[in-house]
């Protein structure tokens, strides 16, 4: 690990302003930075450590919904009863996640910005455009089968690792966040992350210095039904080659509501409203379902060891429609 | 820096880079604590940070200077085991016995989040927990043991939780391994 500065920040106004340092970073949880600190993925010039700051709550909203402090560790979000009674897409996305150990320490906002865990992005002696930008992509014609098949460039077919973000994404979540004049954004999630194009380095719309403070949901229409189907290589503690989000309502036998957002597909938690509205004002059916993945999937493009998730995807969206719709 | 860790308050003069396993294993002369991957893969390094278990290879030890820490050395010793630690020896949790400082401390604080009620991603219902194999093995999934002591481990925290067919299972056992050797 290269070495670096350390300042404790007192308030989020100290730390945005801290953080304007040359190569400073914010850290939060740790569990990403530190591990890409290690291999020298991430070399920063110093940390601005936030992790004392007070914002560790979860609130409710006037609006019925839950605002959640960026601070909070994601174990305690995926166990918090409001999240669990009114939120499940959201505490079984981040149960399909890590593992206890590290969803004790991983962060809220930390989650949402978390690394890709390409193989080349962790090689640092292999190209890769995302650590070391106009370097090349070795993943396209290398080991592939991690990567995605919507959404990438020449540049980039990296994943993002997320599981809670696909699910925020599914629930329509708004980052909150606060910059280093003071002022402050809310930045809806589908804003919120950027596709590689010719520029995979920068991932979000975040500005330099500018730190995320907080995440809000706006409450699921009545009667919806809340699903998290995760595909893994293994029953536990893997990142997903193919995972759904979905809320889904059902009202006299027709889809009245469909929000879907996937994961191990993209290079963001991947959401294509063309897809939902295929599935609303219909009445549920396989034929139906099997349309929706065709939208889903039209521009879907394998890089040979990926192939397999694209018919993956299609078969998880079916099942996970069937299980929110059925009667 | 200070800390308190185990119950005692410590102090250390380290570069600003080391984590608190690498405080505890280097300065501190807690060796307990093992180091496997030491990118949080493998769960041999997990402690307990104001009762709750992190992977310490993850953490800076400068981030943690206000913290109650607990190392396998803070939860028994020879002379007195955890029941933890008991139930580990009497179902062979173990063979090298490297990730087992880890695989305890982990145990510790899993059964302490199964207490509070917190579900996991096998539990049916976001309500209430009940610890069987399947939820035993999907929240220790943290840990790995490369002896694959796993159906052991599960048996030694089952014992604890004050399961019956894990004590039944671990007297069969016994039973096999006497008949085996003729006993």
């Amino acid at each position: 690990m290269r070495t670096f500065t350390y300042a404790k920040a007192d308030s989020t106004q100290a730390a945005t302003r801290e953080v304007q340092a040359a190569g400073a970073k914010f850290i939060a949880g740790g569990t990403n930075l530190l591990d890409l600190m290690k291999l020298q993925v991430e070399t920063p010039e110093k940390l601005v450590d936030i992790s004392r700051l007070p914002l560790n709550e979860v609130e409710d909203t006037d609006e019925g919904g839950l605002r959640i402090g960026a601070l909070v560790p994601n174990s305690d979000l995926a166990a918090d009863q409001r999240v669990r009674d009114r939120y499940e897409v959201l505490s079984r996305a981040l149960l399909a996640g890590a593992s206890g150990q590290l969803r004790n320490k991983a962060s809220t906002g930390g989650n949402l910005l978390q690394r890709t865990r390409c193989y080349y992005f962790y090689d640092t002696a292999m190209p890769c455009n995302k650590r070391s930008p106009g370097s090349g992509c070795s993943a396209i014609g290398g080991y592939n089968r991690i990567m995605a098949v919507l959404g990438t460039s020449e540049k980039c077919i990296a994943t993002h690792p997320s599981d809670m973000a696909v699910a925020m994404r599914a629930l329509g979540a708004t980052i909150l966040t606060q910059k280093a004049d003071g002022d402050r954004r809310r930045i809806f999630i589908d804003e919120f992350y950027r596709l590689p194009g010719d520029t995979p380095q920068i991932e979000t719309m975040l500005e330099p210095a500018e730190l995320v403070t907080g995440v809000e949901l706006p409450p699921v229409p009545e009667g919806a039904r809340q699903l998290y189907r995760k595909v893994r290589d293994r029953a536990s503690y893997a990142f997903a080659l193919v995972s759904v989000a979905g809320v889904v309502a059902v009202e006299e036998g027709k889809i009245s509501y469909a929000r879907l957002a996937f994961g191990g597909l993209g290079p963001m938690p991947w959401r294509n409203p063309g897809v939902e509205e295929v599935l609303v004002g219909e009445a549920p059916s396989d034929a139906l379902f099997h349309r929706t993945a065709d939208v889903l999937l039209a521009d879907a493009k394998g890089q040979g060891s990926n192939d397999f998730k694209i018919p993956l995807a299609r078969r998880t969206l079916v099942a996970s429609l069937r299980e929110l719709t059925q009667a | 820096m200070h800390f308190t860790i185990n119950g005692e308050r410590r102090e250390a003069d380290v570069d600003i880079r080391t984590t608190l396993l690498d405080l505890c294993r280097e300065h501190l002369g807690l060796t307990g604590s093992k180091k496997g991957c030491d990118h949080g893969q493998c769960g041999a390094c997990t402690m307990l940070v104001d009762g709750r278990r992190i992977n310490s290879c993850l953490s800076l030890a400068v981030m943690h200077q206000d913290d109650e820490i607990v190392t396998i050395e803070g939860l028994g010793s020879p002379e007195k085991l955890h029941p933890l630690q008991e139930a580990f020896v009497r179902h062979d949790g173990y063979q090298c016995g490297y990730c087992t400082p880890g695989q305890i401390c982990s145990a510790v604080g899993m059964l302490d989040e199964a207490k509070k009620g917190w579900p996991s991603y096998v539990s049916d219902s976001l309500g209430e927990v009940t610890l069987g194999d399947e939820e035993i093995s999907e929240r220790m999934s943290g840990n790995l043991c490369r002896c694959a002591a796993y159906p052991n481990i599960v048996d030694a925290i089952r014992e604890v939780t004050g399961d019956a067919p894990a004590e039944r299972r671990a007297d069969a056992k016994d039973a096999a391994m006497r008949a085996e050797v003729g006993a």
